[in-house]
This record gives C-alpha cells, structure tokens and sequence, in this order.
C-alpha cells in the first residue's frame, strides 16, 4: 500500500489558524455564517441569535442578538447571512416570513435595522449581493423571491418561480447580475436581476425539493445543487442546456452544499435528517467522501468555510446545539478504511478485479500485465495536484473471460445446454437411463457427474440387472481396473497437450495470488487455465481453506464454472489423502493417489472412479437393500443443489423416481424443480423444461403446463366468440363446427385453416387436400396443408 | 375442491375489461343460481344465500353495467322462482349523500373503479364516496394498494390487523368488518379476533402506540419508541414500526372520514342486506332513522334557501383577506396569541348533542381501554410545548425519514398530501374560478392547530375569520371523536354547498390528521434514533 501524502497547503497570510474546537449553545442552530475576516461567527435558529469571536482556543461570546422582553417570531431564524462587504451588517430569514436586516454598528442593545415584511410564508434563505453593498435577496415558502434594496424601504423586485416554494437563492460569484434559485418541485432557475418578468433558465435538477445550491468560487459556469433525493449534482451553465457534469450520492437528503475553497474539485455536504456528519467530497470521486467530520450528535444545519481562501477550517452549527470548528488535518479519511480491492461475475461468468496497483504490481518480478487480448485496458486514477490530500490510489481493473467449455467453443454454459439435451429422464430402464447419462457426463468431460451415475446405477439396480449392464460398460468388475486407467490417462494428457499449445499468458495468476496473498511458487504462466479455473472456483473461499482443499470438491467446483478437466498441472502439492466432508465422497477418498509435486500431469477422477467402484463393490456387496443408500443420495442430491449444478439433482430425482422421493421433502424438490425449470427456459430450452415439468412429481409443477392453455375459439359463421361450451353458437343459433367436407359436426380433432377459417375432421380435410387446392366450402381459399 | 376454484374464477371473471368473457362468468353464474333456486326448493342452505347476496352486490356496486343489470335481473328471476332474495338495507354507498349524487361517474372515476374491481373484486363504499375526486382516489388506492398488498417489512395478516387495531380506536365498525373479512382472507388467525389480548405480544405491545397517536399524538415520545424497539423477543425492528406507523396513521383518518362522509356498511356485511320481506311502509327502518326519505330534498333545498348567501359571505371575506392583508400588520405578540387563542378556543368548540355512542361490543374488544379518548391539546395544567413546523415538517424530515426505512412509502404518502392540499376546481358551490387556498389552507392549517402544530408563517385570525362555529364544530368532531359525528352535523355546515365539495372537505381532514398524527410519531422516532 502506497502511503498517504498529506502536505498542508499554504496560504500565507489568509491562513488562518484553526483546531478543531466546540462551544456549546443554547438552543438548536439552524443556520451559521461568518464575517468576512473570519474572525467572528454568527449562530441563528429558532431561540438563538448570537455572535461568537473565533479565539486562538475557543468561540468566545461576543453578543446576543436575541433582546427585547417578548421574543419576537422575527428572531425565530432559518437563515442568517453576514455581509461580505460590511462586517457591520447582516440578515436573517424569519420562520414567520419576516426578512430583517441588522446592524451591529448601532450603539443601542437592539440591533435591529429593517424588517421588510412582505413573504406571506416563510422564508427559507437569505443572500446578499458578493459585491454590493446594498442588495439583499430572498427566497420564500410562497414560491417568490424578492430583492430588496437596504436603503429603501420596501423591495425593489419580485421575482414569481411560478412554481413551488423557492428553498435556496445565491448570487452568483462571477456574474454582478446572475442568481439561481432552487424549488421545492426539484426546478433551478436562473435569473437576471434586472430583470423580474420572467427567469433566463429553468431545468429540473432534481426529484424532489433541491434544498440547496452554490456557485463555485472560481469557476462561473458551475453550479451545485442538493436535493431530498440524496443527490449532489454538478451543473455546468456555460452552455445553452445546463449539463450535468458530475453526481455525488449520498446516504440521506442534502440540506447544505458548500464549495471547498481553493479546491477546484471539492465540496463540503451535510443532510437534513438521519446522517449527522459532514462531508467533503472530490467530484470525481462520488463514491467515497474526501473527509468526513464526525463530531456532531444531531443532524448539522449550517456549515460555512471559515474563511474564503482556506480551505483547511470548517465551521459548522447542527440541531445538538453545539458550534464546532473543525479543522481540516482532523478529518477522518474513509479511503483510508476503505477496501480498494474489487471482485465481481459478470452476466457471462466473466470476472472483473480490481485492485491497488501496487498489490497488482508488487508480485515477485512477474510482468504484471502481459500483453494479451483478454486483457482489458487499466485505469489508472492520479491527482495532478501533488500538493492534494487525496490518497494516491491507483487502481487496476482485469477483466477476465472465461474461456470456452471442453465440449465445443459456444458458450460458458455449454454443457448445461448440451447436457440437459443430451440426458435421458425416461423412456428406458433404469440402469439404462443411468448409463447413458454417465456416457453423456462423461463425453462433456465432467467425470464426478458420471462417477455418480454409475454409482446410482449400481446402487439401485437389481444384482441381475447389473452384470447384464456391465457387459455395455467398462467397469464395474475388478478385472479391467489397470486398462480403463491407462485408457484415461491418455485420453487426458491429449487434451492438455493441446491446451498447452494455446500457450496464453494468464493473468488470472495475479488474481489468484492477490487473492490469496500466499507464497506458493508461481512462475509458470503459460497452461495455466486450468490452474486459473481453480482458482476462480474457489475464490470465496479463505486462503487456509484454499489449497487443503479435497479434490472431490474441486471437481465440483470447476463444474459450475464449466471447466473442461480437471487434469492440469498443478504446481503445489497437492495434499494426499484429504478427509473428505461428506460420507458419500468417503468412498471415494482412500484411493485417490496424491501425485509428485513435479508431475506435469495428474490423472484424478479417472482413478478416482475406477476406485470407487471397487471400493463400493467391496464395502456393500450387491445385495445390499437399495433403500440402504438413500440417505447416502440424499445428501449427494442436496450437495449437488448446493453446489448450483441444480440440474444434476433433479435429474437424478426424475431418474430415480419413487426410489428416492420420499426421503427428500416435497418443498425442497419443488425448489430444486422450480430452479432447474427456470434456468432452461433462460437457456430457452423450452422441450427439455416441458419434459421436466411433466416427469416431476410435485403438484406446484406439473401445474405449470397447465396454465393459460385455455383457447378462445370464434364461431365461424358469425366470427362471434364463443362462450359457452358445446357446439352450438349461442349467437346464431348454428352449429359452430361442421366438418366443411362431410357436413356434420366435429367432435374431437377439428383442424381449420387459419386463412379462411374453414375446416373439418382432421381425416377429411388431409383426405381432401391430398387432391384438392381449393377449400372444399368452395370459398375459393387455396387451404393449404401441411 | 376443484368445483370452488371455478366458482372463484368465475366471480373474478366479472372484473375482466372484456365485456365477453364477463357475458361468459355471468351466463355461468346464472345458471347454477337457478339451478340451485329451482332445484332444491326450499334447502338451498348457505350457498344460495350467499351466491345471491354477491349477486345482490353485484348488481349495486360492479362498475360494468351489464353485469348490474344482469344481477338485478337474475335477483328477480330467483324471486319469481320463489326464493327469499337479500334486499338491501342502505341506499347508496354513503347515508349523508343521496345515491343518485355518488353514481354519476365520469371517465376517470369509471376506469378506476373498473381497476380496482378486477384486481380486489370489490369497489368499496370508501372508493365510491371518493369517486367525486378522481385524481385523489387514485392516489388513494395505489397507497393503500402498496401499504396492503406490495413488498414491506410487516406480514399480510398484520397489516390487516393493525388496520382493525386502528379503526376499532374509532369504533368504526365499517372498516373493522372490512378488514377482518380481508384479514381471514390472507390466512390471518381468527383466535386474533378475539381481542387484543389474543394477538401475539408483539402487536399487543403497539397497543399504546395505538391509542396515543389516535387521540393524542403530541404525547408520543421517544421511550414510547425505545419500549417498541428495544432488543427482546418481541421486539420490533425500526423498519416494521414505521409501516406500522403509516398504517395506523391511515385507518385512524380513514375512519375520520368514514364517519365524516357517513359511509354505509357494505352490502355483503351484517346490516347490508336482509332477507327479510320489505315493510309495507315501503321504507327501510334504516332510511327512516336517517332521515333519508324522499322529503330529503325538498328540505334540504328549503334550507339552502334560508340560508343563502353564506357562500358569498364567505368569498368577500377571503376577498377581504387577500387584499387588507398588507395594511392591517398585526404585532409579533399578536401573532402569537392568535394561536393561542384558536387553540384554546378549538377545545370549547364541542358537540351540543352528546349522544350516547353506540359501542358494539363486537368492535370494542379490538382495543382496551375504551374510555380513553381525545384530550383537547391546550388544557390547563398540563404544558405541552407547541410542535413548529418549521423545525419538523413533512416535506423536508418525515419524507427522508419514511422513505429512508420503508422505500417508496414516503413519495407516495408525499404524492397523496399534495393531491389533497392542491385539490381544487376552483368553484364554491355554485360559483366558479375562485381561489381557494386560503380557506384549504385554514382548514388544514386548523386541524393542525387542534394537535398543536403551529406554523410560524401563518396569520391564524384568518380560520376565525373563514370558518364558522357549525364548520368548526363538524371539523372538531370529525378529527378528535369522529364516532360522534351525525347526520345533521354533516348537513348543518355550508349548506349551499355540493356533496362533492363536503367530500373534497372531508379528505383535507383526512390528509391532514393524517400528516398530523405521522409528524408526532416520526419526530419520536427521529429522537430515537439521535
């Protein structure tokens, strides 16, 4: 992991300097702002009105704004704004629709300079003009905006949204006569001050109230925005359509947008409800904050850079009645917590990962990105500003295809296609059934599947029935043990060689050390995919768990991911004589022979099976109950469903049949049927699902065929529909169904053509057509049968 | 077994939008209501009586017409066959409102109906009333639809439970029947029925909750919610409370305006229909203790007569407010004390006819503690501080909040409050493009005050001003002890006005309770979670 830079920006004699620090206030705040030398806060809510000094260790308080005997609702404040031009002067939205200006330079207690009382609701924000000094703008719950002009006594303009309640209005920095407003509906409009018939610009930024926006200091065309959706979005108006450039999601409604100053890419959020800390975000970013403060008990209603050019010091008022100051080097980094590493399956079983480049980068010697067509182009993401806080990370995004099935170049899910087409589920004895299906498993080269076929084959069928099968099969009796395994071991080494021929760099080997984080030698990189499959099996596992692995459960594994073998070569050692999990794979175990750890090519499942045979003839003699294995299927059922390779379990449950239904719960098979039935309709294979719905047993499935199979028929004299069961129209009272060439009615199989709706018995009309073109109504239709 | 699923299938049949396939569901209908009327003469047991009492429904309340007519027709063929058929025992879907004033159904309403029939079977009584305002009753339904049917963290038998907890508060007997008929549908315990004792601890826990939002929702702090929430078998997640909130927040103003509106009990419920032969009279019993004869009309034309003029009373008094509102600036303090004094002045606002409520012990074992009723806000003694909108108010903390633990809930009940505040055709009684908002605005912004939320921006010498005593005193009892409400209430406020515009009032109060009781609930809840 790189390490942080943080390098303190300089500010020369703008810096101001900041720790972060507290007072407690009275009363809930609900909005603050600072004088423009950053010495002085103002604190505003519903029962507090006060001015703090910003002392070198603490707020001091300077002067309470709230006097008189009887406090006014035009204390009652829901925005205040100081003057950046005068530090004499500032402003305050009453609750009550007031808007009231004060001056600090009057020498009485009460400072109260004007009250303009013309907002009929309340008014939700306050703002004075950036550069002059007498303009005052503000935004109300009645949907108008008003500017005012402090030495007069009423406004100057009104300005109608014609739209809902205004929340936010701000001068814009750079434009004298510009000012946006925000609205409750989700509109921003752009107005000219001079001009109040009607606004230059109206987009809808948001679903929902936007409760709040900002012009960007430096940059005139952008603006923020924040709404109830939990949105902040980046506006860019120079052009003729405001353009969305960039969106922040938070967690919780945004009530206050801040830009960062001095940080071109930077703003500072906080939420009206639920979400109690405050953000500042990278733009570019939007999926992490930059920094986060999380000081506050309650949520924060006002936060204010403490002064213009620094953006190291955050001020910050929330309904916990407690003023903060937050310096910036306090900051909690969440970037720093996060997990910048990625892992994800596309649609397709393509993997995507992405990582800190440097853990990519850092594997011994190893060229960490071998030029290859299956390699997807990096991102790398850097800050050109050096003097940035941001954590350097540098990402690195691998997608990984997965590589073609053993069984043809189609698809990822090739042998689920082929072999949900290929199995039998009736129509044959059982062994004979099981055999097929075995040689089916076998051809797409998943021999645990066709292990465990033959298995059942054994296990259920009669002792006579099984040496009469065994005679189309090779195995099952001791004697041809050594041929089918060198039979096997040739048939296997030909397809690696061939594997290796491909002779692709593979850097999935990356993925599986990063994964893994272990020290396993690694050099090799070509013929590495199955090795690569492997791994990609087993990526949720943890790395202890990863290469104690027994290799039963690899086979499986690499089934779901339609790997074509399991004989690759394998470059650790491979743990002999694993224990195996499960007592179905016990029989198996004892003979599987761990390999040298140089052996290029290891000979696994076809010994396996050829063991297991012979294990399972010694251990349970063929007379042997079959109701003595089932709880033995059972579990290999469930393991399987497990596994995801849900069609094997309902294969064999269709296969098997009474045998094994009643041991597995009907809610269980139903679930498997319904999992299996879904995944071949994606597969479109519409005849294999129907089969299986008519082979399965539970009632919730074979149902399925029967839905919406009912058919509307037309009477064919008057084309009215008809309702009533039986043959006649109720209609016009005619027979709806006459055979066009016997004249009587049908009662059973009536074909008609669909192009002049006539028809008949199904023997008269091909009777006819057979010598006939014409429609034997004499309607002049040429019927056509096919 | 297989017999009921077509028979269920057929009654559904009635709902499909295809005229056919319901000419098809009807004809089948038909013939086994004659065949069972003919054929086993005077032993039809239940089932006859039952399939006749859906037909009698049927042919009141289907919003297709060919199957109206064809129901009415079959009744009388049943009659003439010689079987004792279900009359109805209430006229139109509400006993305020004349049931030729409820049928006239334009497009809108028609399509909606003809929705909601298809997909629940029935077109209730609630729907019909709110049939005058379309916009609004489509809202309605999709809320009520999500809150019922769709995705959310209580299970269906709850919902429908607490849906009986709420309205049985109210003593509404209507939406008790209502919901425990769906509530035994969606496979709910009938050992629930029995009373709240009988429920599982967990919904009987929400029994307080229940009773303070209902009659007194300032009342509700956070312990109340730390209690509910609090990590023990019973407990309830803060995702579960909300919906349950909103559901009891719903029943209780949707009993408001059952009340409000004088809903009558559904057809196919006990007190709908009777087989009893019709009385010489020529009146139901019902229609006579209600006033609902035929001289209705000409009294109520007599009254509206004496009385007009009202309504131009009142829009130069909204006039006068529009204009004068800029010369008279009433002080701060002035302010203050005027909603003080609506306040104070809400709780002498009562009903004179105090008459004994009805309790039917059948509803009343739905709740404990019957006696406990609503408390005006401002009583001496007792200080409640007053609830500022301006601090917590719908749009910007109960959305977030809502829609935060139970997603989508909160733009629709958004949606739903917006239709009902912004609803107006810009018409009272009989003139038309007047601006309304003032007086939505007053009668929103006083029912409001009556739970003692006050708007800092609102002048409240304007309810005074709008809203006179009978209003007041129908708007009082409708919020706070809607089981009160009479008749003559109903017809004693605006007379000149439309039943219409009296059910357009009454979904105001609706929404307004509504958003009333939830603002309590979720500003506890808000303090929960800080």
């Amino acid at each position: 992991m790189e390490k942080m830079t943080r390098v303190s920006a300089g500010l020369g004699s703008a810096s101001v300097a900041g720790k972060t620090m507290f007072c407690h206030l009275d009363a809930p705040a609900n909005a603050i702002s600072v004088c423009r030398d950053a010495a002085q806060v103002v604190v505003a809510g519903r029962n507090i009105f006060k001015i703090y000094t910003l002392e070198e260790d603490g707020f001091v308080e300077r002067l309470n704004l709230r006097v008189g005997r009887k406090p006014s609702l035009n204390f009652s404040c829901a925005d205040v704004m100081w003057h950046q031009m005068d530090e004499n002067l500032l402003a305050t939205a009453a609750t009550n629709g007031a808007v009231v200006t004060w001056n600090l330079g009057r020498s009485c207690r009460n400072k109260q300079e004007q009250l303009f009382t013309e907002h009929k609701r309340t008014v939700n924000k306050v703002c004075f003009h950036p550069t002059e000094v007498h303009i005052l703008l503000s935004g109300s719950q009645d949907g108008f905006m008003k500017c005012f002009d402090l030495r007069k006594k009423e406004s100057v303009s009104t300005f109608s949204g014609q739209s809902e309640s205004v929340r936010d209005v701000q001068f814009s920095m750079k434009d004298y006569f510009t000012f946006a407003a925000s609205f409750e509906n989700g509109n921003v409009q752009l107005w000219d001050i001079r001009r109040p018939d009607r606004y230059e610009r109206m987009f809808t930024a948001h679903t929902g109230p936007v409760f709040c926006c900002d012009w960007h200091p430096d940059d005139r065309g952008w603006l923020a925005t924040g709404g109830r959706d939990k949105m902040v979005k980046v506006w860019d108006m120079t052009t003729n359509r405001a353009k969305e450039i960039y969106c922040v999601q938070t967690i919780a409604s945004v009530a206050r947008v801040k830009w960062r100053p001095e940080r071109k890419w930077h703003l500072a959020t906080c939420s009206m409800m639920v979400d109690h800390n405050i953000y500042v975000w990278d733009i570019r970013r939007p999926y992490i904050p930059f920094a986060t403060f999380e000081e506050h008990k309650d949520v924060t209603t006002g936060i204010v850079w403490r002064h213009q050019h620094d953006p190291q010091v955050l001020l910050s008022g929330s309904k916990d009645s407690t003023l903060y100051q937050h310096a910036f080097k306090d900051a909690s980094r969440p970037i720093d917590r996060a997990n910048p590493e990625g892992l994800c399956f596309g649609l397709l079983g393509d993997l995507a990962f992405a990582a800190k480049e440097s853990l990519v980068g850092g594997e011994a010697g190893r060229k960490p990105y071998p030029t290859g067509d299956r390699r997807h182009p990096i991102f790398f993401f850097k800050k050109p500003d050096v003097t940035e806080q941001f954590a350097q990370v540098s990402s690195v995004l691998n997608v990984f295809e997965s590589p073609a099935g053993g069984g043809g170049a189609a698809g990822l899910m090739d042998w689920f296609v082929q072999t949900a087409q290929l199995y039998l589920l009736s129509g044959k004895p059982f062994a004979e059934l099981c055999d097929h299906n075995a040689k089916v498993a076998k051809q797409l080269n998943r021999p645990q599947v066709s292990t465990t076929w033959t298995m059942l084959r054994i296990m259920f069928s009669e002792p006579a029935n099984l040496s009469s099968s065994s005679a189309n099969h090779n195995f099952s009796k001791l004697g041809t043990l050594p041929l089918m395994n060198s039979f096997s071991m040739k048939e296997l080494s030909s397809v690696l060689n061939e594997r290796n021929k491909e002779n692709r760099q593979d850097n999935i080997h990356s993925l599986e050390t990063n994964i893994n984080n272990n020290d396993v030698e690694n050099e090799e990189t070509e013929g590495s995919e199955g090795q690569a499959e492997y791994v990609f099996g087993d990526a949720e596992l943890d790395d202890d768990d990863l290469y104690s692995m027994e290799h039963d459960n690899q086979t499986v594994e690499e089934q779901d991911y339609a790997l074509p073998q399991e004989a690759f070569p394998l470059r650790h050692e491979i743990m002999d004589h694993p224990s195996a999990p499960e007592p179905l794979e016990k029989a198996e175990s004892p003979h599987v022979s761990g390999s040298e750890a140089e052996s290029v090519c290891v000979c696994l499942t076809p010994s396996e099976s050829v063991s297991l045979i012979s294990v399972s003839q010694l251990l349970f003699p063929p007379n042997l109950p079959p109701p003595f294995f089932c709880p033995v299927v059972k579990e290999m059922l469930s393991y399987y469903a497990e596994q995801g390779d849900v069609q094997m379990a309902v294969s064999v449950l269709i296969v098997l049949g009474e045998r094994i239904r009643k041991e597995i719960d009907d809610l269980t098979q139903e679930h498997w049927y319904m999992s299996y039935i879904d995944l071949l309709q994606r597969f479109e294979l519409w005849n294999v699902s129907n089969e299986v719905i008519k082979l399965s047993t539970c009632a919730a499935i074979s149902c399925l065929n029967q839905t919406s199979t009912t058919l509307h028929i037309n009477c064919s004299n008057c084309k009215r529909p008809l309702n009533n069961r039986g043959w006649i129209c109720d209609r016009c009272h005619q027979c709806a169904s006459v055979c066009a060439v016997c004249h009587h009615v049908v009662r059973g199989l009536f074909v008609w053509c669909q192009g002049c709706g006539h028809g008949g018995h199904l023997e008269h009309m091909r009777s006819w057509l057979r010598d006939n073109t014409h429609c034997p109504t004499g309607c002049g239709h040429l019927c056509e049968y096919t | 077994m297989e017999g009921a699923r077509h028979a269920v299938a057929r009654w559904e049949a009635l709902g499909s939008r295809d005229a056919s396939s319901r000419d098809g569901a009807m004809e089948m209908i038909r013939q086994e209501v004659m065949r069972c009327a003919e054929g086993t003469g005077d032993a039809p047991g239940g089932h006859l009586n039952d399939m006749l009492v859906r037909v009698l429904v049927l042919s009141k309340r289907c919003p297709h017409a060919d199957v109206r007519e064809k129901c009415a027709r079959l009744l009388q063929s049943a009659q003439d066959a010689g079987v004792r058929v279900p009359r109805p025992l209430v006229n139109g879907p509400s006993r305020f409102i004349p049931e030729k004033e409820v049928s006239g159904l334009d497009g809108q309403t028609q399509s909606i109906f003809e929705d909601a029939f298809a997909s629940l079977g029935r077109v209730d009584n609630v729907s019909m009333v709110m049939g005058f305002h379309p916009q609004y009753l489509e809202s309605f339904l999709r809320t009520q639809h999500y809150l019922l049917q769709m995705d959310g963290p209580l299970s269906l038998p709850c919902r429908h439970y607490i849906g009986i907890m709420a309205a049985a508060r109210h003593q509404c007997s209507y939406l008790v029947n209502l919901h425990v008929n769906d509530f035994l549908q969606v496979g709910g315990d009938s050992k629930w029925l029995k009373g709240l004792e009988s429920a599982p601890r967990k919904l009987q826990a929400l029994g307080e909750l229940n009773k303070l939002l209902a009659h007194r929702p300032w009342l509700l702090t956070k312990e109340h919610m730390e209690s509910l929430l609090k990590a023990e078998e019973n407990s309830w997640s803060l995702a579960e409370v909300i919906h349950a909130v909103v559901l009891l927040t719903h029943y209780h103003s949707l009993a408001s305006f059952t009340f409000g509106c004088g809903v009558s009990p559904e057809l196919h419920g006990d007190g709908g229909h009777t087989f009893r032969a019709p009385s010489l009279s020529g009146y139901c019993v019902c229609d006579i203790a209600n006033g609902n004869g035929v001289t209705d009309d000409l009294l109520a034309n007599q009254l509206a007569m004496e009385t007009s003029g009202e309504v131009e009373v009142l829009m130069e008094r909204m006039k006068q407010l529009q204009e004068g509102r800029d010369e008279e600036e009433a002080s701060q303090e002035e302010m203050a004390t005027r909603f003080e004094r609506e306040k104070t002045e809400s709780m002498l606002v009562t009903t004179t006819e105090d008459e004994e409520s009805l309790t039917s012990s059948d509803v009343s074992r739905h709740f404990e503690d019957p006696s406990y009723g609503y408390k005006d806000f401002s009583r001496r003694g007792e200080h409640v501080p007053t609830f500022r909108v301006q601090d917590y108010s719908w749009e910007d903390h109960g959305y977030s909040l809502v829609n935060r633990l139970y997603p989508d809930v909160g733009q629709l009940l958004d949606e739903k409050f917006q239709m009902a505040y912004n609803l107006t055709y810009n018409t009272m009684a009989t003139h038309q493009g007047v601006d309304t908002t003032m007086l939505r605005r007053a009668i929103w912004n006083y029912i409001h005050c009556m739970f003692g939320i006050r708007y800092d921006d609102y002048d409240y010498g304007e309810i005074n001003e709008l809203l006179d005593r009978n209003f007041k005193v129908y708007i009082k009892t409708i919020v706070c002890s809607p089981e009160k409400t009479t008749k003559r209430m109903y017809e004693s406020f605006w007379r000149q006005f439309q039943h219409s515009e009296k059910v357009h009032v009454n979904l105001l109060m609706m929404e307004a309770r509504m958003q009333a009781e939830l603002l309590y609930a979720l500003r506890a809840i808000t303090r929960y979670m800080t």
